[in-house]
């Protein structure tokens, strides 16, 4: 391929691509200035874990969530460029990055907003390194926004983005008008009969445990979860429990059982009894 | 007169007959939640038991020692069985799952054979260990198809019952992503060839040390609010609202609260010594104007002014514009597992939004650690040979039967997982090996389109 045939078909990439493109590493641009660590998601993650494999230190997915993988590649690239291995993108590991390597952003965050399947390796024709994520019928989104969302989230070890969904739905259907850590609390209520061995051992076997909420039973549990049972149930798998270690809780106006009353009680969040 | 009767009559009876409907229709109604209750459980079930698998089998992958893989392929047996049981419950008896459930079953009798023979006169061959891997990899294709219906399944608030009236009607009209998104499952399980979720370590502390080394004397309800004022940093303490516990509570506390418009404060504090061990403040976190790092470090601070000593920071994430730390209390450069505190931080001003020191209190205490026989590099050979080690670290954790041990925690990483090891440091057990996860493709976030795509291929 000649010189110039290479140059109208970086340009075409370009075209395509559609945004402003940095084509030379600008260090001044590079990153804002917060020291990125693990556990941290955005567009900083992004850029990392693309610069990252942009010198083939990063083999996983440019997906904005600073995981493990991204966390030994960075500490491979302190160790090959001699700086400190602490696996925290510091001032110096940043500029050293940024020298070191190249970041395409405009490339990048579109494929990102796409949804494609890419990867970011420097010296490989960008569009070699991408393919529509099935069909490629994905909508043809051109809003060329700079914000661009992590196409990952981070979820606490051993739980699954719908386990949450699932225990915020069930939060919101029981408790709904309760104050915050009343929320929390049925959450914590749920985990504790996870871990306890009287009650299934998945998250979704006690809440749909028949007769067990009276939320699943009507129906209730449907209802679309707002922001706070969100809250709340991440907090619940977080490890906070003001329950205090509650298997039970019931409303004492509308308790139905006798039963429920010989428990000995804990406490009393909002409207609910909590009880061992 | 007789047609008054007449009239009387026709009227009641046809205020009987709307009495009787109107219980029928009930009736039918909490059936129909009954019967989708039990389809919503098989198949979110369904789902978690693919998730756990797949870990074990990659945990199972990471593992050196005779003595954990047995269990462990006796675990993965057993989940194979539990998730055969919720593909049985799941109304697709009119569409061919049937790929599915051998693929489970294929994964079933694979690790029962190898779980009743004696691992130590006859280890995995290497084409056994290829074995499991493919099936790692399988089981994490099927694991993300199922996901990615779960996801549907819930953002969209699909029913099974009407799945099943759709696959009874044949009708075409009607949404059927359940079904197409088991028919991509399907598809996928069809692909493989022929040849072939634990909770955190933290805070799961099976033995309860029932605070027994709490220390301080009891305190009063006006200590309480006073040292809560501090903790929340507030300082009108006219709407605070204090209570105690009950019979049932395994720790005599006091709840303080306090609601401020949009904020909203908790406080469980012990009576005795007046310690915190669940705060938990609630109100809108704005923009983000902190890094992660910064939060930690706020976190830290907070840490110190509430007299945690010697805490090493051992886990952070980012959930929205909220940082949640966790911390490990360390002895002697032995990181104490059990005693752990987790901190919550919002990034917008770095305030105080959560902590949580239960187990550390239940737990905590000064410990008499063991001197290790093994050294770093013996307690290395224990570790599967396969896997790189990148970090090592020594520690207490509680082992499967719930008594303290002395370890040597090695990551490492194979096949591009990450996984933490436990090896005893006194008799080289392999105690305990984890799969570290943690991050999850964000269906909902990536662009609309694809999740929906996927679904209509």
């Amino acid at each position: 391929m000649t010189y110039k045939k290479w140059f109208l078909f970086t340009m075409l990439c370009f075209l395509i691509v559609g945004s402003q493109t940095t084509s030379s590493p600008n260090p001044a641009n590079a990153f804002t200035s917060q020291v990125i660590q693990q556990g941290a998601t955005g567009e900083d993650v992004i850029e990392l874990q693309a610069r990252l494999q942009y010198i083939g230190f990063y083999k996983g997915n440019i997906d904005g969530v600073f995981g493990w993988g991204t966390y030994w590649a960075l500490r491979n690239f302190q160790k090959d460029f001699g700086l400190t291995i602490d696996g925290l993108a510091g001032q110096k590991t940043k500029q050293k990055l940024a020298d070191a390597s190249n970041y395409d952003e405009g490339f990048v965050k579109k494929q990102i907003q796409k949804g494609n399947e890419f990867t970011y390796y420097g010296g490989v024709d960008p569009s070699k390194q991408t393919k529509p994520d099935s069909g490629g019928d994905a909508e043809q989104n051109q809003n060329t926004s700079n914000n661009v969302e992590p196409s990952a989230a981070n979820v606490p070890q051993g739980y699954s983005k719908n386990d949450i969904q699932l225990m915020s739905n069930a939060v919101h259907g029981e408790a709904r008008g309760e104050p915050y850590v009343g929320q929390v609390a049925v959450a914590s209520v749920i985990l504790n009969r996870v871990e306890s061995s009287t009650f299934p051992n998945t998250v979704s076997g006690v809440i749909f445990e028949p007769r067990a909420f009276t939320a699943v039973a009507d129906g209730q549990i449907w209802l679309e979860p707002n922001k706070t049972a969100r809250e709340a149930a991440l907090d619940a798998i977080n490890g906070w429990d003001p329950s205090g270690n509650a298997l039970y809780y019931f409303n004492p106006n509308t308790a139905t059982s006798d039963w429920i009353w010989s428990r000995p009680q804990i406490k009393k969040i909002g409207k609910h009894i909590y009880a061992k | 007169m007789l047609r008054w009767i007449v009239i009387s009559v026709l009227a009641l009876g046809v205020a009987g007959t709307a009495f009787w409907g109107y219980q029928e229709h009930q009736e039918k109604n909490s059936i129909l939640i009954q019967a989708e209750n039990n389809y919503q459980r098989a198949f979110h079930e369904l789902s978690y038991h693919m998730d756990i698998l797949h870990d074990k089998i990659g945990t199972a992958l990471a593992m050196n020692s005779k003595e954990s893989l047995s269990p462990q392929m006796i675990d993965i047996w057993r989940l194979t069985s539990d998730a055969i049981s919720n593909v049985g419950q799941l109304p697709l008896t009119l569409m061919p799952f049937n790929k599915t459930e051998e693929f489970l079953s294929k994964i079933g009798d694979f690790t029962y054979r190898t779980a009743v023979r004696d691992l130590n006169k006859k280890p995995l061959s290497d084409k056994e260990i290829s074995t499991l891997e493919s099936l790692y990899k399988q089981s994490g294709n099927l694991k993300d198809e199922l996901r990615r219906v779960q996801n549907t399944v819930l953002e969209e608030d699909l029913r099974w019952m009407d799945v099943q009236m759709a696959l009874a009607t044949q009708d075409e009209q009607s949404d059927n992503t359940i079904v197409d998104g088991f028919k991509t499952v399907e598809k996928k399980v069809e692909g493989f060839s022929e040849s072939n979720v634990d909770s955190s370590l933290t805070g799961t502390s099976s033995k309860e040390h029932e605070y027994k080394n709490l220390k301080g004397n009891n305190i009063g309800q006006e200590e309480a609010i006073k040292r809560s004022k501090q903790m929340f940093d507030i300082d009108n303490d006219n709407k605070l609202k204090v209570t105690e516990s009950g019979k049932g509570a395994n720790l005599p506390i006091y709840s303080i609260s306090y609601n401020n418009g949009d904020e909203n404060g908790y406080l469980d504090m012990s009576k005795k010594g007046g310690h915190p061990l669940t705060l938990l403040v609630n109100r809108e976190v704005s923009k983000k104007n902190l890094s992660l790092n910064e939060g930690l470090q706020q976190a830290k601070g907070y840490l110190n002014q509430f007299d945690f000593d010697d805490m090493v920071s051992f886990q952070s994430n980012q959930f929205d514009n909220v940082g949640v730390y966790s911390f490990l209390y360390n002895q002697d450069g032995v990181r104490i597992y059990s005693d752990a505190i987790e901190v919550k931080v919002a990034l917008d001003n770095g305030d105080l939004l959560g902590l949580t020191s239960r187990n550390y209190f239940m737990n905590h205490k000064k410990r008499d650690i063991p001197e290790p026989e093994l050294s770093p590099e013996e307690a290395k050979e224990k570790v599967n040979p396969e896997v790189t080690i990148n970090e090592e670290n020594m520690a207490v954790i509680d082992n499967d039967i719930g008594e303290e041990v002395l370890v040597y925690e090695f990551l490492g990483v194979l096949e591009n997982e990450t996984y933490r090891i436990f090896i005893n440091a006194i008799n080289g057990k392999e105690e305990k090996v984890e799969k570290l996860d943690g991050t999850e493709i964000n269906f909902a976030s990536v662009s609309e389109g694809r999740v929906v795509s996927s679904l209509f291929p």
